[in-house]
C-alpha cells in the first residue's frame, strides 16, 4: 500500500465503462419507471376510492419501511418465482442479476416518487381543478393537462435530488452480484490487489456526477423561485 | 322557462350547514346579483350551479337539466355553464391563447384552427388580442380576469357565472372587468354574479339575492331592493348600509 499505480485503471477502463455504463441504465430506467408508476400511486392515494388509496398506501409504506439490500434480496428471489406463476413455466426462469435489480429498484423507487408526486400534486392550488371542472374537462383530462404539468414543474428540483439519491443507491446491487460501476471496479481491485487505486477512483467518479447534478438543481431551484 | 332553477337545496359540510334550503329561479336574460356578508355561501351557491359542489338535499336545475340526477352528462352541462373565478384561476403553464382553446379542443372537439378563431375574436372583444401569446403571470390582475371572462365565454355558455370577480383586483382595475360584465348584461347573458359592486347591480342586475348563514334571506327585483331599503329585513339594512358607505 505504498505508492498509486494509476495505470491499473487505464488498463481497466473498458471493464470498468461497463459496469458504468450499467449503472447509468440502472439509475436512469428506475428513475422514469419511478416517475412513472409513483404518478399511478400517488393518483391512487389521492382517489376518492377508499380501497385504492388504501391499498397504495400500504405499498407505499411498506416499501417505505424496508431496507433497500432486503427489497433487492427478496425480489432476487421472488421474481423468477413470481414468473414462474405467471408463464406456468416448469423451472424458474432465469432472470438474471442485472434485470431482476431493475425491476426492483422500479418498484422500489416508485414508492418515493410517489410521496414526492403527490406532494406536487397538492401544491397545485384546489382553485386551477375547478377551473378544469367548469370548463368540462374531466378528471383526467384535468391531471393531465392541468394539474400534473404543473405539478412536476414544482416538483423538479426534488425528483432531481431524489434521482442522485437513487444513482448512490444503485451500488447496493453488489449484493446480488450485479456488475455495476462499484461492482466492476471491487472485481478489478480484488483480482490486481489494487483497492486504494480503484475505490478512489470510483469516488471521485461518484463525487464529480453528484456535485453535477446538485448545481444543476440549485440553478432549477433559482429558477422557479423567479417563475413563480 | 327558468335558466336556472333552484328548489329547497340544502348542504352540509359535517354538522355545519352551508346552504339552507335556497330556492330561486333565474329567467333566461336575467342578471342576478348576489350578495350577503363572508361566510354566508355565496360561494357554495353559485356552484351548485355547475355541479362543483355537490348538495344533499333539493334539486338545480340548468336549462331543464337536473345537476344532480344520475343520468346527467356533467362535462355537457358545465360545458354550457361559464365560470369566472375570484382569483382568475388561468392555467399559468400555458399561453393565453391555449387558455382559451384547451376546453373547446379537448371538450367540444372543436379543430384547432376553428378554436383559435374563437379565441382571438374574444381576446379581440375584451382588448387583450395582442396578449395572446403571453402567459397568464406576464398580465395585470384586471387583464387576467378578462381574460379568464373571454375563457368562459370561448365555449358559447347559455349561463354565467361569477364569484367575486373583482375583489381581488386593485381597484383602478376594477371597472376595465366591470365593463366588460356589463357588456354581456346588455347582450342578453343569463348570469349569477355574486359580487359586492353595488354600482354594477344598479345598472344591470334586474334581481338582488341577499344571503345570510346559508339563507336566502331576500330575492327581490333590484328597484325594491336599493328603492325600498326600509322593506328590508334588518340583517339586509345592516349589510347595504355597510357596503353603500363607501
Ligand atoms: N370544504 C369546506 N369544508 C368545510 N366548510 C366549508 C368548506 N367550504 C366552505 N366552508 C364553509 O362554508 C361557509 C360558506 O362558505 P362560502 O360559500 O365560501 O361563503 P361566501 O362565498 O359567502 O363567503 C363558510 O363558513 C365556510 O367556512
Ligand atoms: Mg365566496
Amino acid at each position: 500500500m505504498t505508492d498509486l499505480d494509476l495505470g491499473v485503471i487505464a488498463t481497466a477502463l473498458p471493464y470498468l465503462w461497463k459496469g458504468f455504463a450499467y449503472t447509468l441504465e440502472l439509475t436512469v430506467t428506475a428513475a422514469l419507471g419511478g416517475i412513472f408508476f409513483g404518478t399511478l400511486l400517488a393518483l391512487a392515494r389521492l382517489s376518492g376510492t377508499r380501497p385504492l388509496a388504501l391499498a397504495a398506501a400500504g405499498y407505499v409504506n411498506l416499501m417505505r419501511s424496508v431496507p433497500l439490500v432486503l427489497v433487492i434480496f427478496w425480489f432476487y428471489f421472488l421474481v423468477p418465482l413470481i414468473l414462474q406463476g405467471i408463464t406456468g413455466a416448469e423451472r424458474p426462469p432465469a432472470v438474471g442479476a442485472e434485470r431482476t435489480a431493475i425491476v426492483t429498484f422500479i418498484l422500489f423507487e416508485a414508492a418515493y416518487f410517489c410521496e414526492i408526486v403527490r406532494a406536487g400534486i397538492q401544491s397545485v392550488p384546489r382553485g386551477q381543478v375547478h377551473a378544469a371542472h367548469a370548463l368540462g374537462l374531466g378528471y383526467a383530462q384535468t391531471m393531465r393537462l392541468v394539474v400534473l404539468p404543473q405539478a412536476f414543474r414544482n416538483m423538479l428540483p426534488v425528483l432531481l435530488t431524489q434521482t442522485i439519491v437513487l444513482f448512490q443507491d444503485t451500488s447496493l446491487v453488489y449484493v446480488i452480484s450485479a456488475t455495476d460501476f462499484v461492482g466492476a471496479a471491487a472485481k478489478v481491485a480484488q483480482r490486481d490487489s489494487r483497492l486504494v487505486e480503484m475505490y478512489l477512483f470510483v469516488a471521485l467518479v461518484y463525487l464529480a456526477i453528484c456535485l453535477l447534478l446538485s448545481q444543476l438543481v440549485r440553478r432549477l431551484q433559482r429558477r422557479a423561485a423567479v417563475v413563480r | 322557462m327558468a335558466m336556472i332553477e333552484m328548489r329547497g337545496v340544502s348542504k352540509w359540510f359535517g354538522d355545519f350547514r352551508v346552504l339552507d334550503g335556497c330556492t330561486t329561479r333565474v329567467e333566461k336574460g336575467d342578471v342576478v346579483v348576489v350578495c350577503g356578508p363572508s361566510g354566508s355561501g355565496k360561494s357554495t351557491l353559485i356552484k351548485t350551479v355547475n355541479g362543483l359542489e355537490p348538495f344533499q338535499e333539493g334539486e338545480v336545475r340548468v336549462d331543464g337539466v337536473s345537476v344532480a340526477a344520475r343520468g346527467t352528462d356533467l362535462t355537457r352541462l358545465r360545458s354550457r355553464v361559464g365560470m369566472v373565478f375570484q382569483h382568475f384561476e388561468l392555467f399559468p403553464h400555458l399561453t393565453v391563447l391555449r387558455n382559451l382553446t384547451l376546453a373547446q379542443e379537448r371538450v367540444l372537439r372543436r379543430s384547432r384552427a376553428e378554436a383559435d378563431a374563437k379565441a382571438l375574436a374574444l381576446l379581440e372583444r375584451v382588448g387583450l388580442r395582442d396578449q395572446a401569446a403571453k402567459h397568464p403571470g406576464q398580465l395585470s390582475g384586471g387583464q387576467q380576469q378578462r381574460v379568464a371572462i373571454a375563457r368562459a365565454l370561448s365555449m358559447d355558455p347559455v349561463v354565467m357565472l361569477f364569484d367575486e370577480p373583482t375583489s381581488a383586483l386593485d381597484p383602478e382595475m376594477v371597472s376595465e372587468v366591470l365593463d366588460v360584465m356589463v357588456g354581456l348584461a346588455r347582450e342578453g347573458m343569463t348570469m349569477m354574479v355574486v359580487t359586492h359592486e353595488m354600482g354594477f347591480a344598479r345598472q344591470v342586475a334586474s334581481r338582488v339575492i341577499f344571503m345570510d348563514q346559508g339563507r336566502i334571506v331576500e330575492d327581490v327585483a333590484k328597484d325594491a331592493f336599493f328603492g325600498a331599503p326600509q322593506e328590508r329585513s334588518p340583517r339586509a339594512q345592516q349589510f347595504l348600509s355597510k357596503v353603500l358607505a363607501h
